[in-house]
């Protein structure tokens, strides 16, 4: 029992600072690309602990073994990295100072969200509307 | 062992929060603003399961869940409006 409370406050502890430390950088470090780095710290370890905490917490002292919290880690861990690469897109679309700044991309076809398609025609599937 | 470790974690969970709003507050760009929310949102989810380990119940993991797809879902919603001036096109 002792064990499995000094568990629980270590990982409470771990995802404490680590929460910390990713509001830190948001708001400290210079730009947004760099920005964009510091909260995945938060959500993949600070919040996995907690919610590893909370897992030990109720399966070895209240004795009853729950799972939805996996179930908000998976989703968690699923979407962190489509809202970062939403908001790096929105960025680069707003900043032309950042997309001066890209190095080039590989096949000289250029950025598929900044520039054109340089051979139209070329992929067999319809393309959007 | 486990009230101290609370405390301390809700302590550092509302000053992250706080430093979110400076962020959301400064923030020079709406990109910057979108990135704090979604930051305030994992914070809060943090809060919200930290309340649920000291109440002793597991009834405010459902909240915690939609908390998430929620945040998630505007987010997505925010950047597609910066992106394509509308949400659904």
């Amino acid at each position: 029992m002792l064990i499995a409370e000094a568990v629980v406050a270590a990982l409470l502890l771990t995802g404490s600072f680590f929460l910390l430390v990713g509001s830190v950088g948001l708001l400290k470090l210079p730009d947004l690309m760099t920005r964009l780095h510091a909260p995945t710290k938060a959500t993949t370890l600070g919040i996995g602990s907690v919610l590893i905490a909370s897992v030990v917490y109720f399966a070895a002292i209240e004795g009853r073994v729950s799972i939805h919290e996996l179930l908000i880690t998976l989703f968690l861990f699923l979407t962190a990295p489509v809202t970062a690469h939403m908001v790096a897109k929105a960025h680069l679309h707003r900043d032309r100072a950042t997309a001066e700044r890209l190095p080039p991309a590989a096949g000289g076809g250029g950025w598929a969200t900044l520039d054109d398609d340089p051979e139209p025609g070329a992929r067999s599937e319809p393309s959007g509307p | 062992m486990i009230e101290l470790a609370l405390t301390i974690t809700y302590a550092a969970v509302g000053v992250s929060l706080l430093l979110n709003l400076v962020r959301l507050a400064r923030g020079p760009d709406p990109t910057d603003r979108i990135l704090a929310l979604d930051t305030m949102v994992i914070n809060a989810i943090a809060l919200i399961m930290l309340l649920g380990i000291a109440q002793h119940t597991t009834l405010l993991f459902e909240a915690a869940m939609l908390f998430a797809m929620v945040g998630f879902v505007t987010t997505v919603a925010f950047c597609r409006f910066l992106l394509r001036g509308d949400v659904i096109e």
